[in-house]
């Protein structure tokens, strides 16, 4: 159980278990974790995937994220594109992108479970791992 | 026009006219654009392939296709000039002149979109407002029959929904509510989430009687299956607004055209109890210029036809009718018929004369007698432009493009008929 949660807080690898690596028998469920596990693997650190072949660039993200908002108020926080570079999230090139990820309310150990990027992409191509 | 710093560009992608976005240029390409949509990427981008000039398919000199589209309509009796939603006011301007001298029906795609929206918007009929004080104050918005996070897409983060604004410090959060209207789950649908009206297709109208029902206290009646509570609910919504804005897409001005006297009776209704604007979801940059610019010369804002008398205008005049009988020869600037219009009218473009200026070959292009390639306004050629609101924009080239311009083709054309 201990190594289950490792592996969702991503402090663990699934290659670290030696039984699952090393026995034939468990060759299916190697594969099954795998598979289960791929979606973590293009995560940034707070567990952020951004699917960018569903993004429209609409910058909703940009403007209801509030780290955004604090840090560019005149900026995203009043609807334009980021003034500065102390953003989570930016628009380039018709596709939403991520920086300063360690500003990120899910990051650190006093994380929380913001969801402000999340509920109004209309899209669906932000998700939280 | 080499530069690495980026520059400020109006995006020409659609009616909001974005103009935050950044534009890095190298070598006379675009290399990176920074706060655009899709749509604007695309456009920025430009064609994927460029328009030749050709006459009767084949490939000619610019000035021999200008001089045959010159002839063409010269000859015409009773020639159209059609389009102007993808061009500057200038070129438009240009073409409601060249309209004038040939005696020539003149329309846009207004014409079957939200020109009889801006029409009572212009006539001061529908109270409207600019995006910057839906921005700043409103407070409700109401997606009918729209679906921006689709048609366009920063709508909602630039100006209706998510940003803080003067009176709304706390943006969507807590100070505007966004209510959808419509017959699907669209994008903008899922954004307005519990405030979603899911309505039977063509049941704007009833739904728009309810509504005035239950604003003026009454049980509001339906022939479909609606929770009447939940209009009552809405009235409640609309009846508390400090400044709201219906934005009315196609989905509502098409499913109500026959009875458009209705928006009128319903915004003056809601405008008894409360304080509310309209602004039309016009789609191309430019598709509310011609309407602004034509009513200037003309007084009307479309399906105009020059006469001796003077201009005219009526639904003979509009681009369905006269394809469907009438024009003789079809000058297209800043539009595809082919691909926009239905094909029991377009099919008609393969037996009159059709002349196509644009920078981009297109499905047009592939059945134009005469193709004239222009420089992609707001990318290579600049001007002015109106927002889907009414207010006026100034766009700026980016790139040098080396051809003419579109008002400069309509121009020339215009020196050879006259």
């Amino acid at each position: 159980m201990a190594f289950a949660v490792a592996l969702l807080s991503r402090t663990k690898q699934y290659t670290e278990c030696p039984p699952l690596m090393e026995e034939d028998k468990y060759q299916d469920s190697r594969q099954k974790l795998k598979n289960i596990l791929k979606p973590m693997e293009g995560a940034e650190e707070t567990g952020l995937i951004i699917h960018e072949e569903l993004c429209s660039g609409c910058g909703n993200c940009v403007v209801a994220c509030p780290v955004n908002v604090a840090n560019d108020p005149h900026g995203s926080g009043r609807g334009f594109g980021p003034t500065n570079e102390k953003v989570i999230f930016r628009v380039e090139n018709g596709i939403v992108k991520a920086a300063n990820i360690k500003e990120c309310r899910r990051f650190g150990k006093d994380r929380i479970l913001c969801r402000a990027c999340i509920d109004p992409c209309p899209t669906e191509a932000i998700e939280f791992v | 026009m080499e530069m690495t710093e980026p520059i400020t560009w109006t995006c020409t992608g659609c009616a909001l006219l974005c103009e935050d976005i950044q534009v890095h240029i190298k070598d006379n390409k675009v290399e990176k654009v920074e706060h655009a949509c899709l749509k604007g990427k695309a456009r920025v981008y430009g064609c994927k392939h460029t328009a030749i000039s050709t006459v009767d398919q084949a490939e000619v000199d610019i000035n021999s296709a200008i001089s045959q589209a010159a002839e063409i309509l010269e000859k015409a009796k009773n020639p159209l000039l059609y389009g102007w939603s993808n061009s500057t006011s200038e070129a438009q301007v240009a073409g409601i002149e060249l309209a004038q001298t040939l005696g020539a029906c003149i329309d846009s795609t207004s014409s079957f979109c939200q020109g009889i929206t801006i029409n009572e918007i212009m006539n001061g009929s529908i109270p409207s407002c600019t995006l910057e004080e839906v921005r700043e104050k409103a407070d409700v918005v109401i997606y009918w029959g729209a679906d921006p996070m689709s048609s366009h897409p920063r709508h909602l983060s630039k100006y209706s929904y998510f940003p803080r604004g003067e009176l709304r410090q706390r943006g969507y959060e807590e100070d505007r509510t966004a209510i959808c209207i419509d017959v699907t789950q669209s994008r903008t649908a899922k954004i307005c989430k519990a405030m979603f009206f899911s309505i039977p297709p063509g049941g704007d109208a009833e739904f728009m009687r309810a509504l005035m029902d239950g604003l003026a206290g009454r049980v509001p009646k339906l022939s479909y299956d609606f929770d009447v509570k939940r209009i009552l609910e809405l009235a409640a919504v609309l009846k508390k607004a400090e400044f709201g804005v219906i934005f009315a897409g196609l989905g509502l001005v098409y499913s109500i055209k026959e009875e458009f006297d209705l928006i009128l009776e319903f915004m003056s209704t809601l405008n008894r109890f409360s304080n509310f604007s309209l602004i039309p979801m016009a789609g191309h940059f430019n598709m509310r210029g011609f309407n602004h610019n034509l009513h200037e010369k003309t007084g009307f804002i479309h399906r105009v036809r020059f006469t001796k008398n003077g201009p005219v205008s009526g639904v003979e005049y509009s681009v369905v009718e006269q394809l469907k009988h009438g024009a003789d020869a079809v000058l297209v600037v800043g539009s595809d018929p082919l691909a926009s219009l239905p094909l029991s009218i377009a099919r008609r473009l393969k037996d009159i004369p059709l002349i196509l200026v644009d920078p981009c070959a297109n499905l047009t292009t592939r059945v134009a007698d005469v193709t004239i390639p222009c420089g992609a306004s707001g990318i290579e050629v600049g001007g002015t432009a109106v927002r889907l609101d009414g207010k006026k924009m100034d766009i700026s080239p980016i790139v040098q493009g080396d051809g003419l311009s579109d008002e400069m083709v309509v121009r020339r054309i215009m020196e050879e008929v006259s």
